[in-house]
């Protein structure tokens, strides 16, 4: 700040007493920001972790987690876990990056389809999930606009407690409308940082569409994918409302157990230990993304 | 914030930038994975009420706030309920403001009541909830002796069975306010699938059975539904209806050879029934969409559809076991802490919802009946209520009738008590596992959960001293 206050190659007497002022500015003003994490995510955080830790006869030891494995369901709801979350990933990426290149080529109304885009993130998770069982229910819009073009003739039982799949794709439809536009945002930005020398440099050499995709774009946007991949895998986590919403009973997610032990079961210490997996599980998720993606310094655009 | 910190420094390079950024991401994600998890502990799911569990209330009397009562209670929590509550039946008390406060949650309400009055400031003027609560209130805090009250409303004629209820610790703990039971509504074009000289109002397990895959058979679609989503009400249909019905008891049969023709029955009938059954919380939804013709839930979960197509629907007794017809008569009661400082106000209040007008604006706006039987409601009640009102005389006059109640005593518990019957049914009835090593093994988590609350037998179990024993 300092430097931008001083014109080039003048002395400044005062720059050293100035300099000791600044030292203080930043912590001044990240005070509130930190003081606002220390009361709202690291005190719950070092709560909940005790809570974990400490049976409901107060003692401290293994005991939740314990239970937590010997909870009937448990193991179907990790898997269940990372089924959807192997399934919504690509589903999303794939979408998000086609979506981004549509508004970063900049065609006729592009400013338009990215305000579509982002309509959904205005959109709560449980009103989504609500809004997709309307579609999905059996006599829902989805049988309904089927039947009326004739190409089923009974409605489709798409929330059948019998077909696990089933209900999974419906919720990774549901989540894929909700939040692909979060990657949309990440991605944009990352490709409107990459410099346009790059691609001319590939247009020179006569190269194709996809090669300057794959050789160029691809790789120049790692950071941002990486940074959207870390961000959209912890997230989809934690998802519970659109599962309860869509799957009621038939199906749970780590996250549905842990809503449920707290809220249906008045069991806090289980939830705690649903809790701490949700983060360890979300932890190491980011450590392989930071330790498989590495980005390099030469890539940055 | 690391990079922020950098940033003000200007003097980074790009390496740095990564370095940081990839501590900060752990950091942030770990942060972010933790809060949200936790976060994901503290909020309920559609259907339970507001994400905090209760919804305040504005005011009875349309006002509210300051100086008015605080009217506590765990029922009426539905949005349109307490809303109801409000604009319909609060708002004719000419005592004051009345702040109705609800909740979705019991052991958030009990918990409520305990705090205020161990912390020495009751807040709460009246307290509404189900017989259940008041014993397990009574068993931590001091509720007011409420014999000069009912003494009061003698004209109220409350049955002497619902008085009996309300004594607790050798004294009326509470003024008996509404009623409610479980009931079974069924489309009329279900009717004609009935199996031969099934009488729709005395109906067997084993009909109702047959009547689900006669529909199936014919329409080609499972049309029999139950509540069974976490909001639902499946577990008060095994513990009130399916145990007594087949096992003539609960707690003391839990695991009975008796008990496992009860789930082979329902392994049966879940078989026929619509499949999207664990998304349903009210099946009065379901049936007015069609996707479910034949259903058992909660009178006042029903209503909506009795109620919008009286035409369409019937309403009619839960079915009738080997043991007799079990059946879970819900009695809910106005009680005043014994701390509290408003009681002339909160005993007007109370005489105010037991009148004959309030108790017929009860029934035709939230489909609670009055605790003065069903021979003798109101004139003139809405389409739909009079069906209900109609099927509730037929399962309490029946001869088989084996009243159950639900869980007393268990305290914080209770939710712990309902996790065994959900998580049976979840195993057996979700993932078809073998009906007797389930039930050994929730036998086991039920004694230890009756035994550290210390709970005695309730009915239909034989009423005794001591921990009741899981048989």
């Amino acid at each position: 700040m300092a430097s931008v206050s001083a014109p080039a190659g003048q002395r400044r007497p005062t720059a050293r007493p100035r300099a000791r002022h600044r030292g203080w500015t930043p912590y001044l003003l990240l005070a509130p920001s930190v003081a606002f994490l220390a009361v709202f995510f690291i005190a719950p955080l070092v709560q909940g972790i005790e809570l974990a830790f400490t049976s409901t006869s107060g003692q401290y030891g293994l005991a939740t987690f314990h239970s937590m494995l010997n909870d009937p369901g448990f193991l179907s709801a990790l898997t269940n876990t990372l089924i959807m979350l192997a399934i919504v990933l690509p589903v999303q990426f794939v979408l998000a990056m086609a979506m981004a290149l549509l508004v970063t080529s900049r065609p006729k109304g592009s400013g338009f389809w990215l305000y579509v885009y982002m309509l959904p993130l205005g959109v709560s998770e449980l009103t989504s999930g609500i809004v997709w069982y309307s579609v999905f229910t059996q006599q829902g819009w989805l049988n309904s606009i089927l039947t009326s073009l004739g190409l089923i003739h009974a409605p489709v039982i798409w929330l059948s407690y019998s077909d696990s799949l089933l209900i999974i794709a419906t919720i990774v439809v549901a989540e894929a409308w909700r939040s692909t536009s979060i990657i949309v945002i990440i991605l944009v930005g990352g490709l409107d940082a990459i410099p346009r020398e790059y691609l001319e440099a590939a247009d020179v050499f006569y190269a194709s569409p996809w090669r300057k995709f794959w050789h160029v774009t691809l790789p120049l946007l790692r950071p941002a994918l990486r940074t959207a991949l870390i961000l959209r895998t912890v997230l989809a986590f934690e998802v519970f409302a659109t599962v309860i919403a869509l799957a009621g009973g038939s199906l749970s997610v780590l996250a549905t157990k842990a809503n449920n032990a707290y809220t249906q079961f008045q069991e806090p210490h289980l939830a705690a230990a649903y809790g701490v997996l949700i983060m360890a599980l979300s932890v190491l998720a980011t450590a392989i993304f930071l330790a498989g993606l590495p980005v390099r310094e030469e890539r940055l655009p | 914030m690391i990079a922020l910190v950098v940033r003000v420094d200007n003097q980074v390079n790009r390496r740095d930038v990564l370095r940081l950024g990839a501590a900060g991401t752990l950091l942030a994600s770990t942060a972010l994975a933790s809060t949200a998890g936790l976060a994901a502990c503290s909020t309920a799911g559609p259907g339970a009420g507001t994400p905090a569990g209760a919804s305040g209330g504005g005011g009875g009397s349309g006002g509210g706030g300051s100086g008015g009562l605080v009217f506590l209670s765990d029922q009426l929590s539905q949005t349109t309920e307490s809303q109801a509550m409000r604009t319909q039946v609060l708002s004719g008390f000419s005592g004051g403001s009345v702040d109705f406060i609800s909740f979705a949650d019991t052991t958030k309400f009990i918990t409520q009541v305990v705090a205020q009055a161990k912390a020495g400031a009751a807040k709460v003027d009246v307290i509404g909830g189900l017989q259940g609560d008041f014993v397990s209130l009574q068993a931590q805090v001091r509720l007011r002796d409420m014999s000069d009250v009912i003494g009061q409303l003698a004209d109220r004629n409350f049955p002497r069975a619902y008085l009996d209820l309300a004594k607790i610790d050798g004294a009326y703990r509470f003024v008996p306010w509404i009623t409610a039971t479980y009931l079974m509504a069924a489309s009329k074009q279900a009717l004609k699938y009935l199996p031969a000289g099934a009488n729709v109002n005395a109906l067997t397990y084993a009909q109702l059975l047959a009547w689900g895959q006669a529909l199936k058979k014919a329409t080609g679609r499972p049309l029999l539904g139950f509540p069974a989503s976490p909001d639902g009400l499946i577990k008060r249909f095994i513990q009130g209806y399916l145990y007594p019905s087949f096992t003539g008891g609960l707690n003391t049969t839990f695991d009975s050879p008796a008990a496992v023709t009860a789930w082979q029955w329902f392994q049966q009938a879940w078989a026929v029934s619509n499949p999207q059954s664990p998304t349903y919380a009210f099946m009065q939804e379901p049936l007015q969409s069609g996707e479910v013709w034949v259903a058992w839930d909660h009178a006042v979960r029903l209503i909506d559809a009795l109620k919008s197509a009286p035409g369409q629907f019937v309403a009619f007794p839960a079915p009738l076991g080997p043991k007799g017809r079990g059946y879970l008569p819900v009695l809910g009661g106005l009680a005043i802490p014994a701390t509290s400082k408003n009681v002339t106000k909160a005993t007007q209040l109370i005489s105010y919802l037991t009148e004959p007008k309030t108790t017929a604006t009860m029934l035709n706006a939230e489909a609670w009946f009055p605790p003065a039987g069903p021979g003798s409601l109101p004139p003139g009640l809405a389409p739909g209520i009079s069906d209900e009102a109609t099927a509730i005389q037929a399962t309490v006059s029946s001869p088989a009738t084996i009243p159950a109640q639900l869980p007393v005593g268990l305290g914080a518990q209770s939710a712990s008590y309902d996790k065994v019957f959900v998580d049976a049914f979840t195993a057996i009835a979700l993932s078809n596992a073998p009906i007797p090593a389930t039930l050994a093994s929730q036998a086991a988590t039920l004694q230890g959960i009756l035994q550290s609350a210390n709970a005695a037998c309730w009915k239909p179990d034989p009423l005794g001293s001591g921990v009741c024993k899981v048989g």
